[in-house]
């Protein structure tokens, strides 16, 4: 699905990452782990191409359109007073896809309610997102992301900020993705649960690794 | 109510109802995401840009001043929304000196080359809207109507996308959303809306009918469209009322209807005390 190759990634012509190689194929769970610092975020943003890589490429399947990947980002207090209600919000996420259309279709305010459902929100459905706890408010967030794209889902550490009862049920429906057969590349600072869901780990570090979630142990010493 | 219909059989008492109800509308819808993005000042900053701009186009003798000011507005929109984002200069930073510096530019442009006798008066008027909009030609109240309506059918249009872009601006990145386009969108119509509400309120209380619609209606509702209603309709009510008012009692039409404004304003924030 995705393949990179030699890829530097950095800002402003300053590589923080060199040689890096990977590929991710239909149905994986990528979960890529490293430091802080250590250019994880800045993958992420040269897969979504919001910042070309410095040298190498990054080739995508040429079946795979823009409007089939979906984005989660850490959770932000950006814009926390806004008043948005939920399924406002979940319906936002399908702009990409309207184009130059004005306002939303049956269609797709009918898959907006059906998101919000699979991720058990129906009852906050017209609350506003300001006034739901941070993990209501990531899984809100989750249900717009999967409004934008169905195949490839990117996450960049969803439950930083989540407490552990909120965390844990992220990583389940997370999962409950990946086992319908949806793409995920995750990056996450917490190794033990990436392990414990990932097909594949991408390790950015010193030494960069890159292999299946068993190799990656064995590495390690751990198996 | 007997004088009411004397004073709307005058044109220009209907002309200044028609403005005034068409800018307060206009004024409102954007207020919610100028109060969210911390650019509450942004009124402010570029009313005074016009108001410098206008100043330069009294002293050249142009008749009709929207030629110079509207384009010149614009482009300060554009420079101060780009470099509120990435710029080394933050936003509220780069408003006040834009703002502070057109204003002491357009006064010593004024005082310099100024013919005209009233300089006092003609600056009071710029600033205060006192009595202009009840002096308006018929010209300028067709461009007004054109430029409303071009602020409201575009906000109408693209709301979805104004909503997408303004919520959250890496997901709509993210997404392959151009949000560069919607940012640049915005402020040419928030440029046009500060043009506009110059007329009403002069430059010294345009954030004013920015502003005061917006954070009313957050106290009370909690979506973005019941926000945006809300606004529109508190604004056009308190200002229709305001131009009664100062009509039938004389007073300054600008100072009364941001007076208005900050009754309903405290109405509405108990509202959503109590609410709660």
């Amino acid at each position: 699905m995705i393949k990179c190759e030699k890829l530097s990634l950095g800002y402003d012509g300053k590589a923080i990452v060199d040689n890096l190689n990977f590929e991710v194929s239909d149905g994986d769970y990528l979960c890529v782990i490293g430091e802080n610092g250590v250019g994880k975020s800045t993958l992420i943003k040269t897969l979504l191409k919001l910042i070309k890589p410095i040298s190498g490429e990054v080739i995508y399947n040429e079946n795979l359109l823009p409007t089939e990947i979906g984005y989660l980002s850490q959770q932000q207090q950006l814009l926390k007073d806004f008043p948005a209600s939920v399924f406002e919000i979940v319906l936002s996420g399908c702009q990409s896809k309207v184009g130059i259309r004005p306002f939303y279709k049956k269609e797709e305010k009918q898959t907006a309610k059906e998101k919000i459902e699979k991720l058990g929100l129906l009852d906050l459905m017209t609350r506003s997102f300001s006034e739901l706890s941070g993990g209501q408010q990531q899984r809100v967030l989750l249900a717009r992301a999967l409004m934008a794209g169905q195949r490839l889902m990117i996450l960049d550490e969803p439950v930083t900020g989540l407490d552990p009862e909120a965390s844990q049920n992220m990583y389940d429906i997370i999962n409950e993705l990946n086992k319908s057969n949806m793409t995920i590349i995750m990056i996450s600072h917490d190794i033990k649960v990436a392990l414990e869901y990932a097909t594949k780990v991408l390790y950015i570090g010193e030494h960069i690794f890159f292999g299946t979630t068993p190799e990656y142990k064995k590495s390690r010493g751990m198996a | 109510m007997k004088d009411i219909h004397i004073y709307l059989s005058y044109p220009f008492v209907r002309y200044a109802i028609v403005v005034g109800i068409l800018i307060a509308l206009c004024s409102s819808l954007l207020g919610v995401i100028l109060v969210l993005k911390r650019f509450s000042f942004i009124g402010d900053g570029l009313s005074h840009v016009a108001f410098g701009a206008v100043a330069v186009s009294t002293v050249f003798n142009l008749t009709d001043n929207m030629v110079l000011v509207l384009p010149v507005t614009i482009i300060a929109a554009i420079l101060l929304l780009k470099g509120g984002s990435n710029g080394k200069i933050k936003g509220d930073a780069s408003i006040t000196m834009m703002s502070v510096g057109a204003m002491a530019f357009g006064y010593l442009v004024m005082n310099v080359f100024s013919s005209g006798s009233n300089l006092a008066g003609d600056v009071c008027t710029t600033l205060f809207g006192s009595t202009s909009i009840l002096t308006l030609t018929k010209e300028k109240v067709i461009l007004c109507v054109i430029l409303s309506i071009f602020v409201i059918s575009a906000f109408v249009l693209f709301y979805n996308k104004i909503f997408a872009v303004t919520f959250d601006e890496n997901f709509a990145n993210a997404t392959g959303i151009d949000t560069q386009k919607y940012n640049l969108l915005i402020a040419i119509i928030i440029a046009i809306i500060v043009v506009l509400a110059m007329n009403l309120v002069g430059s010294l209380l345009i954030s004013a009918l920015v502003v005061f619609p917006a954070l009313a209606s957050m106290c009370v509702f909690k979506s973005f469209l019941s926000v945006t209603v809300s606004s529109a309709i508190f604004s056009v009510v308190c200002t229709a009322l305001g131009l009664f008012i100062s009509i039938l009692g004389g007073s300054p039409v600008g100072a009364t209807i941001v007076c208005i404004d900050i009754f309903a304003f405290f109405i509405f924030y108990l509202i959503g005390k109590t609410g709660h």
